[in-house]
């Protein structure tokens, strides 16, 4: 077993690798992604066992154990876990591999059986720094979604100095640790890159989380490549570059679609200040009506678009939704789901969301893609979405100006369903609503659509 | 030689990203959240190195780094199982539509 030949391992690792990628590129389609799900699972498979054959003197009993159990909690929770949930358990898994990443960086420290090359020293450091960091602010961001703490942004004085002053204090540690081979600066260093991950997220608001998540989502695997480098195994280099730049891609389409830089993200505090703008003091009139309407309206529309946001993940009316539009057409009316990408809590959420209220593939429609059909478009129904729809984009000088928002406005009729007229994350009036062709209906989703349903 | 390893692995590291950079910008948008979920289970791929450190020392079974392996082997076991299961769900989900649509259609 110890006389494993190198050159089959490493043939073993590359050909888990290409599984990886190639589970990546089974996700261009829902018809690949299966198989490409699967071949993954075979990378992972071969992964493990080439590592359990070359192994020299490894536990096999408490690997055994830890496997087992770990497996039993991972299909537990993935058997159990609600759609509208899955930015919390993505959250949580994303903690998983940071505190993993911290675990063996320790672990291979206090292993006296290795000894540290000067540049696997600064690459612990770096493993350990990355995963600790990617831990703690996991953890927050799961406690942020999941409601346990306040989805506020939490500002405190000299935040940046006091940041500053973390990371520097870790650089020192890790150099002690470079030149001393110190356990102790190690630990250290690893507990303040922990402080830092907290400090760095408490000052992000709710309405920046799928930026966060897609965020640590890189950093999960930079801090999986990062073990990588101290191993010298190219399968874990390999895996977690993809993971790395798959995570920064997320990031950059969230920034993309809500107008903002990742460097204003990081400094954090959206939605905090401007909240009190909201109304500028004049109450101004709005059209509203009854689910009849609305199913009068509907029923003799020749096309229908319906733009979904989180409001109605909150109150569960996807089924209902699915039922109305089942309904509609089965009246010859032409219904589609318009996305936007920052629909839901993270990227593709809401897709995920409608997918499991059996809403066909085809019916559901991004935005590039359908906002031209928009002026063509008898009615437009709104239901739990505020920013994506606000013409304010549109306009210089408003806090969202620049955001690609969903033209809903170009439509011949608009129908807005929210639960009162509270603005949404940007703190932002929605002229949408005060427009001559729309009507508001107040009211939870699901109620609404479920008499909406009845009255066709 | 250690330095001729290292560069190696950065070799391997700026080719993987760009792999990674290209095959991921061809996912679908609608299919973003199970990317995220597979990818939270490839980056559990880090179990290779939480097995390798869960050894004896000095003949000992239990130690800082047998323990510390064996969490680390628990933890990433959660992120394998659990993030390839989940990711089946959804797509699953995205499958069970398009059987249905054909149903429909015949």
């Amino acid at each position: 077993m110890i006389a494993a030949n190198a050159n089959f391992t490493s043939a073993a690792y590359l050909i888990s690798a290409v599984l990886f990628i190639f589970s990546l590129k089974g996700l261009a389609s829902p018809a690949s992604a299966r198989s490409g799900n699967t071949l993954g699972m075979a990378g992972m498979a071969l992964a493990v066992i080439t590592t359990l054959f070359v192994g020299h003197y490894l536990i096999y009993s408490l690997i055994g154990i830890a496997i087992v159990l770990g497996a039993a909690v991972g299909i537990f929770a993935a058997k159990r876990v609600q759609m509208t949930k899955m930015p919390e358990l993505v959250a949580l898994m994303h903690s998983f591999v940071g505190l993993s990443a911290t675990l063996i960086a320790i672990a291979s420290v206090y292993n006296a059986a290795e000894t540290h090359t000067a540049v696997q020293r600064i690459e612990l450091f770096v493993g350990a720094f990355i995963g600790a960091i990617t831990f703690s602010a996991s953890i927050i961001a799961f406690g942020k979604l999941s409601g346990k703490f306040s989805a506020q942004p939490i500002h405190f004085n000299n935040q940046h100095l006091l940041n500053l002053m973390l990371a520097l204090l870790i650089l020192g540690f890790g150099i002690f640790y470079y030149s001393q081979s110190s356990q102790l600066a190690f630990l250290v260093m690893c507990g303040l890159a922990l402080v830092l991950g907290i400090t760095l997220i408490l000052p992000i608001g709710g309405a920046d989380m799928p930026v966060v998540v897609s965020m640590l989502n890189s950093y999960s695997g930079w801090a999986a490549a990062g073990i990588g480098f101290t191993m010298n195994n190219s399968v874990l280099i390999i895996a977690g570059a993809c993971v790395g730049s798959s995570g920064a891609i997320l990031s950059y389409i969230m920034c993309k679609a809500m107008n903002r830089s990742i460097i204003a993200v990081m400094l954090g505090g959206f939605g905090s200040k401007s909240a009190a703008d909201a109304s500028d003091g004049v109450q101004k009139p709005v059209k509203s009506g009854s689910a009849d309407d609305v199913a009068f309206l509907m029923s003799n529309a020749d096309s229908v678009i319906i733009v979904p946001g989180y409001g109605l993940a909150v109150s569960r009316a996807q089924h209902a939704l699915q039922e109305l539009t089942s309904k509609l057409i089965s009246k010859g009316v032409h219904v589609k789901y318009a996305i936007h990408p920052v629909a839901g809590r993270m990227p593709g959420h809401m897709n995920v969301l409608l997918a499991e209220a059996d809403v066909p593939y085809e019916q559901v429609v991004e935005m590039e893609d359908i906002n031209n059909e928009f002026g063509q478009t008898d009615v437009v129904f709104v239901i739990g979405a505020n920013d994506v729809v606000n013409p304010a984009a549109k306009k210089p000088g408003t806090p969202i100006y620049g955001m690609p928002i969903l033209e809903a406005y170009k439509a011949k009729t608009i129908i807005v369903n929210k639960r009162s007229m509270a603005s949404g994350y940007a703190g932002l009036d929605n002229e949408l609503f005060y427009l001559e062709k729309t009507m508001m209906v107040f009211g939870d989703a699901k109620k609404i659509v479920e008499d909406i349903a009845k009255a066709i | 030689m250690s330095e001729l390893l290292t560069m190696q692995n950065i070799t391997i590291f700026v080719l993987a990203i760009f792999v990674g950079y290209h095959v991921v910008w061809n996912v679908t948008p609608a299919l973003h959240t199970p990317l995220m979920s597979v990818t939270n289970a490839i980056s559990g791929i880090v179990i290779v190195g939480a097995i390798l450190q869960t050894v004896p020392i000095n003949t000992g079974i239990f130690n800082i780094t047998s323990i510390l392996g064996a969490i680390a082997v628990f933890l990433t076991s959660i992120n394998i199982f659990g993030g390839f299961m989940v990711t089946r769900r959804m797509l699953e989900m995205f499958k069970k539509k398009e059987n249905k649509l054909m149903e429909s259609k015949k």
